[in-house]
Formats: structure tokens, sequence, C-alpha cells
């Protein structure tokens, strides 16, 4: 169950989605979900969820929690950050 | 032809003595850091700065807090008679616990801080909000790693405050060798405060101090502020000498015959006047003995006592014939008890200050002022007394200061540095003369009035204090009938002198 935080339709943002459907593909393929907040359209949620930086992934569960922030785009980073081990890869 | 440019607009904070130091208040519409240590009071402040908003100056605000919950910041100010939580329902003050949980964030790429924009966005906007506090920013920098965005979120971060015409507080730890620790007074143009909080022999002294403030005027001193009861207080120095008008008033020491040594009505309204003696030559029976002549005008006397309790005075008072009940009573005579060893210099300067204000006397004892001055480093004392004596001449009370000389016949330089700021200065002096132990009074100085040179028998009676004749008549007059007459004098009913 993850949660990217984003404000608007900026490029960072989109980078981010980008990213992370990318990364859920190839390692939780079928074991994730993803849900998009958008901060401009609920700007309450910042508060509630605590986020001040955009964009930022939630891992909910497991707990703890985790956020990572940032478009996602180092792989490696974003695996460490949500507690997953990468996918076996087959062959060369 | 040139115009004049506008000076700077300002927002009154409400904090006693904080508008007075920067003429005026915090520059309207822009960002002030309030940097100090930790304890030194930026907290405080901050609220302080958003209560009298909305109480005073109708301006809802926004506490954005890094570090504690809302909870802690109601506790916090609820003993200053505070109450965060009836704000908040009321819609008048926002406060947001914002929190960065180092372990849980993980940064990978490029992000901004539009999150923090957007909550304080929502919540100015949710009441309308003119002022906001963000305590303490700098819990950024720990937070997070990119230390390069968060600086240009910052920026951003003050624009924005700006561009809405909110005036804000920031506040930032101090650092060591610049005024903040992640720097951020290069951000905040506009005004700079610095808190210090010392602890030095267990007494701890506060002190304010506007570092910068750009297009304005500002005192460029140290101010010292206590939080008292009522939340922080600052002491302004006032210029010594140049905004009071003297007055041409006299009024009565209660001793007849000493106001006869003084010009012959007594001293100016408004003077302050140090009475030093060893001990036990009757410094507190004067300085009572003045209080109560006042009472008997109807002016309203207040008493700081630093060694006897309320009861002890009373008691010693009684046996000169000065019954105090009676003006206790009617609200004319006002007690303050200090332990002096409690409280740092500046403490109890601000506390003196506060309890004045209150209750407004038109005469004032501070009896003695010989442990606060012992207690404390010399250099602060000087500085210390000239700001009580200017603001008690502001406010037109006469007050009087009593002083144990350690030594009756040596001038210690202590006292000489007290007596100069004083308008007058009476010694009490025992003097042994074959095997009697006696008092005499003589006026050192007394400015703006010709004074008596004399040095007179001070006696303590049943009915209050006499001044006899010159010291020297009498004793003059052969050794055998002085003795005899010295002693009859003696004889009949003097008191201890206390």
């Amino acid at each position: 169950m993850l949660r990217l935080y984003v404000a608007g339709q900026t490029p960072k943002s989109v980078a981010a989605f980008t990213n992370l459907k990318r990364i859920c593909e190839k390692h939780l393929a079928g074991q994730y979900q993803i849900e998009v907040v958008d901060l401009l359209v609920n700007p309450k949620l910042a508060k509630g969820d605590q986020i001040i930086a955009v964009p930022t992934l939630v891992r909910q569960l497991p707990v703890p929690i985790k956020k990572i922030i940032g478009d996602l785009a180092d792989e490696e980073r974003v695996l460490v950050g949500i507690d997953v081990r990468p996918a076996a890869h087959t062959g060369v | 032809m040139r115009s004049i440019k506008n000076s700077l607009s300002k927002t009154p904070t409400g904090i006693e003595g904080l508008d007075e130091v920067t003429n005026g208040g915090l520059p309207a519409g822009r960002t002030t850091l309030v940097c100090g240590s930790a304890g030194s009071g930026k907290t405080v402040l901050g609220l302080e700065f958003l209560v009298h908003g909305i109480e005073e100056y109708g301006e809802p605000g926004v506490f954005v807090a890094f570090e504690e919950t809302e909870k802690d910041l109601r506790q916090n100010v609820a003993s200053f008679g505070y109450d965060l939580e009836k704000l908040q329902d009321e819609g008048k003050l926002s406060i947001d616990h914002v929190v960065i949980e180092r372990s849980e964030i993980e940064e990978t790429g490029e992000y901004d801080l539009e999150g923090l924009f957007i909550r304080l966005g929502c919540a100015v906007d949710a009441i309308g909000a003119k002022r906001v506090v963000l305590d303490t920013i700098e819990v950024l920098f720990s937070g997070l790693k990119n230390q390069q965005i968060i600086r240009a979120e910052l920026r951003r971060l003050f624009r924005w405050l700006k561009d809405r015409g909110l005036t804000a507080i920031v506040t930032g730890e101090r650092g060591d060798g610049q005024l903040t620790r992640y720097g951020l007074e290069e951000y905040v143009a506009d005004c700079v405060i610095l808190l210090d909080h010392r602890v030095t022999e267990q007494l701890s002294t506060r002190r304010l101090r506007i570092v910068k403030y750009r297009g304005s005027l500002h005192g460029t001193d140290e101010y010292p502020f206590l939080m008292g009861e009522d939340g922080i207080s600052v002491l302004p120095i006032t210029s010594v000498g140049l905004t009071h008008t003297a007055s041409k008033e006299r009024i009565s020491t209660g001793v007849a015959d000493l106001d006869g040594m003084v010009g012959g009505k007594g001293f100016y309204r408004g003077s302050s006047i140090l009475v030093s003696g060893t001990a036990g030559t009757g410094k507190s029976s004067l300085s009572m003995t003045f209080l109560t002549a006042a009472c008997e005008r109807g002016e309203r006397a207040l008493y700081f006592s630093f060694e006897e309790s309320k009861d002890q005075v009373i008691r010693n008072m009684a046996s000169i014939g000065l019954d105090l009940k009676p003006w206790i009573d009617k609200g004319l005579l006002h007690f303050h008890n200090v332990r002096p060893s409690s409280l740092g210099l500046e403490a109890h300067l601000a506390s003196m200050h506060q309890i004045i204000k209150r209750v407004d006397p038109k005469v004032v004892v501070v009896d003695p002022i010989t442990n606060l001055i012992s207690s404390t480093d010399n250099s602060g004392v000087k500085s210390m007394l000239t700001r009580l004596v200017d603001f008690l001449k502001m406010k037109q009370i006469t007050a009087m200061f009593t002083h144990l000389s350690s030594d009756g016949t040596a001038l210690k330089s202590m006292e000489e540095k007290v007596s100069s700021i004083m308008d007058a200065w009476i010694l009490l002096r025992d003097v042994e003369h074959e095997g009697q132990r006696s008092c005499a009074l003589y006026v050192l100085k007394s400015r703006g009035m010709a004074h008596s040179r004399e040095m007179r028998d001070f006696v303590l009676t049943d009915h209050g204090i006499r001044l006899g004749d010159n010291y020297m008549k009498g004793r003059n007059s052969g050794k055998k009938q002085h003795g005899a007459h010295a002693g009859a004098k003696r004889a009949s009913s003097v008191k201890r002198a206390r």
C-alpha cells in the first residue's frame, strides 16, 4: 500500500509517479497499490499526514512508516526506502 | 523636490517593553529573526506575539511548531494566563505541529517543500491570519539532508510571507561564531533580535538585544528582561535625565528637623535619596518614617524589604511609635519581601519594575540595596541602579534607598558609585564617645538646594525619630559636665536603633 503525495502536475510529481510505477511493476508485480494524493486538491491532508516535502512517497504498511521524498529517480534508494528486496534477476 | 522616504511601518508586539525598545514593534509585513540558545525564551516570545496580536490588535495568528506539540505549547504559557485552547476554539489562533522524523525519511532526487507551503497557506486562509510564527525552522536542517533545497525553499518562504503581507517571526538556535546555527540571518534582512540567557553562580539573567533593524532607529543596548507572572517584560533603558520634568514640589521626610536640614522643606518630589550607615543606626526606621509621612498625605507608599519580613518590620516600627497597620489596611502602604539570592540582578530590576507599575506608588523605599550590590558583579550594579532610579524619576516617584556601610568612616568605592546616581545622601554614623554609643546624622549632599552641614544627634524615641542639637554642642563644654549631660539625655526614652 503506497501513497504518493503530489502538488499538482509538476514535472517532479509526474516523474515521481512514472518512476514509482516502473519500480513497482518490476519488483512488486501484483503486490502493490498506488494511491495518488494531490495536496492542491486536498490541502488539509498535508497537515493530517504530516507532509512537508513534495513529492513524498509514504509506505504505511507494514510499520514502521517510511517516507521517501524526491522524484524517486534512484531505484535502489527507493527500494531500500520502502524496504523491498529487489526481484530476482532472470538470466543475464 | 525629493519626497521624504516613508519610515518602515511597524507591528506592535504587545510585549511589555519590547515595543518601546523597537520604537513601535516589529517591521510590518516582514520577517523578524529571533535567535537564542535553548531556553532563552524564543517560543514564549513567539506565542506572546500571537496572543497579544489576537487580544489587543485583532490580528489572528498561526503558530507553526517544529519542536513542541500543541499540548507542550499550551502548558508553556498557561502559567502566564494565556489560554491557547480558547483562542483556537474561537478560530483566532491556529497551531500546526510539523513533525520531521529523520529516521522515517529517505531522500531520493529532487523535491521541494511545497507541502509546508500548502499547510501554512491553509492555516493562514482558514482564520485570516495576519501574524505567523515559525518555531524553530532550523529543524528542517536537522531533519532533511539536502541543504541546498532547504535554503532555496527558505528564501522562497520569506518571499511568500512578504507577498502576503504577513508579519512573521522565525526562531533559530544560537550558533557558534554566528548568530544562528545554519546562518538564517542571511535570509532575514529586516530585523534580528537576539535573546540571551546566562546562568552565573546559579543566578539566571535574561537579556535581549536588537542586532539589526533595517530602516529604524533602535536601542543598541542589551536590555534585561524577565519571564514573570505575566510573561515577558523587557526593561528599556531610558535616557538619563533627558525626558524628566524636574518637579519643584518638596515633600517631607516625616522628620521635621530633617526637613529643616534640607532647604527647610524636605526633598524634591521625584528625587532619589541614599541613606547609608552601619548596622543598627536606624536606616529602616528613617525610611519607614518617610513612607508613613506619604501615607499621611494620602499617597501610596511601597516598601521593598530585602531583609526583614512584613511582621518583623511592623513590630520594629511599633517600638518607635509608628503604627503601620492602619496604612496597610487602607491600602496605602504596600510591602514586598524579596529574597536577594533567589533572582539575578536583572530579574530583580524587572520584578520591581512590574510591582511598581502595578501598585503605582508616589514614594518607594528599597531597604537595603546592600545585598543586591554584593550579590553580583560590580559592573552591573551601577547600570541597574541607574535604570531603576531613572524609571522612578520618570514616574515622579520619590525614592529612598538604604545601604549598610561596612565601615562607618571609610567611604567605600561602591558607595561612591551608588551615591553619584542619587540626588541626596544622608549618612548615619555610630559614634562612640566616653563609653556611650550614639548616632549622628548628617546630610552629605542634596542636589539643587542648600543643606545643613551640621552633624546632628539622631535619636529613636517612643514617638518616632528626633534630631537633637548639633552633635558637638554640649560635648565641648568640659568633660565631666558633658558626660552627665549626655548620660541624662540618653536615659530618657531611647530605643535600640533599628
